[in-house]
């Protein structure tokens, strides 16, 4: 691990200069801040990430930026350095966000979502093996270096969203259910501050694998914040792995729907483990919308979510798995009282 | 502190290895293991990285250069950590983990180190009550907090009620994963898990046992969490 200067903050503005040195807030950033660690500790072990200073943001004081407060319009504003575990049993998420409670403790290890943050949890990095081991070739770490996982090991990685430089998955199931949620970012930056939807806060690998995230040097995620609850939706977060606990998804599901009299009035669908950002289906939301409920439109929902994939050799399972996982995601939550 | 006895040191003392004219010697004039060595290099001031063998000098001895005050700053920042209710202070370089801390320049060495990153729970420790896997966290981002590790939970004569249900039931093998199975059994009662053997399986799966002794580990967790 590289020899590091440590800073513990307070004042978020200190906090947000002292990050706004680096050139970038992507890979290579100079500067990191750090929360529960749980990323970075890992990526710096393994010389994936070597920032020469870190901000501890523990103690800053933002308000709210630990708590999890319902807003006066009905919104809940999750701080960005709640604890995973936390969230996960907060009585607001329990009753009007399920979705969110389960894709939280389908994640981790009990240990691990005790020191995990909301925010940290948005910027977790892929674990494609390439990524993670410097030997390789990897255009995220490297760009231009080229991609050992396409003709390598990748049965954990993306068949939608990908390009031919890259192939990795985002491996949140947190992220996940904040998109079929339709969350908003909170960020304060050098210029202030500013809010992004989730689905404008990730970027497609395209050219440029290692550009991530729309953040700019300096910028603190606050708060992650969920629209009102749409009332009577019923929810369900589906994860499919090779082992029953602490694993990565193969291929997981998010799924909020309003049922009326047996039709599909409104739904968000969101899967996870098969892109390289969570991944938001407008093809199968369409596909639904106005539908009666019944496992062969919750089929052909799949079969349009699906229908872009670009699978390898590797991971071409995922096509059927992500079919069946988002099938059996609908029908939990359509069934559910 | 004296340490605690361990077989080990109860080993070397019963074997017949010191040669003639060692007697003297103060290293030998006790018995010695590679656990009191470290304990005793602590307590003499000898400041540990994460190179265990490796020696720094504290900040105030480096010279006046800029570079080297910088480069000193980042070995030896000083920190105060609350380990099993005592104030430890300590000059840490920041790359030192909260497990590396316990082990190396504390010498505690009751918490494990399984994989060091976060995929098997042998390193668990509680914060503030919490468990957390000491692995993941840098030392100097602890001021403040409390922590406690399984030699604060209990010892060979007063054992934690935990450990005692792990002795009665043999929940271990090779030993190596226990420290963090029982340090995350007494947190996970403490969160609350359902009555049933798959409810304590849910509520302890970030532990993992490579020696398999998970059966008895589920039995010993059902009787522990009767007298905590």
């Amino acid at each position: 691990m590289n020899q590091f200067t440590f800073e513990r903050a307070t004042a978020p503005d200190a906090a947000i200069a002292s990050a706004a040195r680096s050139s970038t807030a992507q890979l290579g950033a100079s500067v990191r801040f750090v929360a529960g660690g749980t990323n970075l500790v890992d990526l710096m072990k393994l010389n994936v990430e070597r920032p020469a200073h870190i901000v501890d943001i523990n103690a800053l004081a933002v308000p709210g930026i630990d708590k999890i407060e319902r807003q006066a319009n009905g919104s809940l504003r999750i701080g960005a350095l709640a604890r995973n575990s936390d969230c996960a049993r907060y009585p607001n998420v329990l009753r009007d966000y399920p979705v969110l409670s389960q894709a939280l403790l389908a994640g981790a290890s009990p240990q691990l979502r005790n020191m995990a943050t909301t925010a940290g949890n948005l910027l977790q990095r892929t674990r494609c093996v390439y990524f993670r081991d410097t030997a390789h070739a990897c255009n995220k770490r490297n760009p231009g270096s080229g991609c050992d996982a396409m003709d390598g090991y990748h049965r954990n990685l993306a068949i939608l969203g990908t390009s031919d430089q890259c192939i990795a998955t985002n491996p949140s199931d947190q992220n996940v259910a904040l998109t079929a949620l339709e969350a908003t970012i909170q960020i304060r930056g050098v210029k202030g501050e500013r809010t992004v939807p989730i689905s404008d806060f990730y970027l497609l690998p395209g050219s440029t694998p290692d550009r991530e995230t729309i953040l700019e040097p300096g910028d603190l995620i606050t708060h992650v914040t969920l629209p009102p609850p749409s009332p009577g939706a019923r929810s369900a977060y589906l994860k499919l792995r090779d082992r029953e606990a602490y694993e990565f998804a193969l291929a997981s599901a998010a799924v909020v729907a309003t049922v009326r009299n047996g039709n599909i009035t409104r739904v968000r669908i969101a899967l996870g483990g098969v892109g390289t950002r969570p991944w938001r289906s407008p093809e199968a939301e369409a596909a639904l919308t106005g539908k009666p409920v019944s496992g062969a439109n919750f089929r052909a929902a799949a079969e349009a979510a699906l229908a872009a994939a670009k699978p390898r050799p590797g991971n071409a399972f995922k096509v059927e798995l992500a079919k069946r996982c988002l099938t059996r995601a609908l029908t939990l939550a359509s069934t559910q009282a | 502190m004296a340490p605690i006895p361990t077989d080990l040191e109860h080993e070397i003392e019963n074997e017949q290895d010191a040669a003639p004219g060692q007697a003297e010697s103060g290293l030998l004039s006790h018995r010695l293991s590679r656990r009191t060595f470290l304990s005793q290099a602590s307590a003499a001031g000898v400041v540990a990285t994460a190179a265990p063998l490796l020696v720094t000098e504290p900040a105030a001895a480096a010279p006046a250069a800029a570079a080297h005050d910088e480069a000193a700053a980042v070995r030896a920042i000083p920190v105060t950590l609350n380990i099993n209710g005592e104030d430890r202070h300590l000059e840490l370089d920041a790359r030192t983990t909260l497990l590396d801390c316990l082990r190396e320049n504390l010498a505690m060495p009751g918490t494990k180190k399984g994989c060091d990153h976060g995929q098997c729970g042998a390193c668990t420790v509680h914060v503030n009550g919490r468990r957390v896997n000491s692995c993941l966290s840098f030392a100097v981002m602890h001021a403040g907090d409390k922590i406690t590790t399984i030699e604060g939970l209990g010892s060979p004569d007063h054992m934690h009620p935990m450990q005692a249900a792990f002795v009665e039931h043999d929940a271990y093998q090779c030993g190596y994963c226990t420290s963090g199975q029982i340090m995350s059994a007494v947190a996970a009662v403490k969160e609350g898990f359902g009555p049933t053997d798959d409810d304590v399986r849910h509520a302890v799966y970030g532990n993992i046992c490579r020696c398999g002794a998970y059966s008895n580990i589920v039995a010993a967790v059902q009787q522990g969490r009767k007298h905590i």
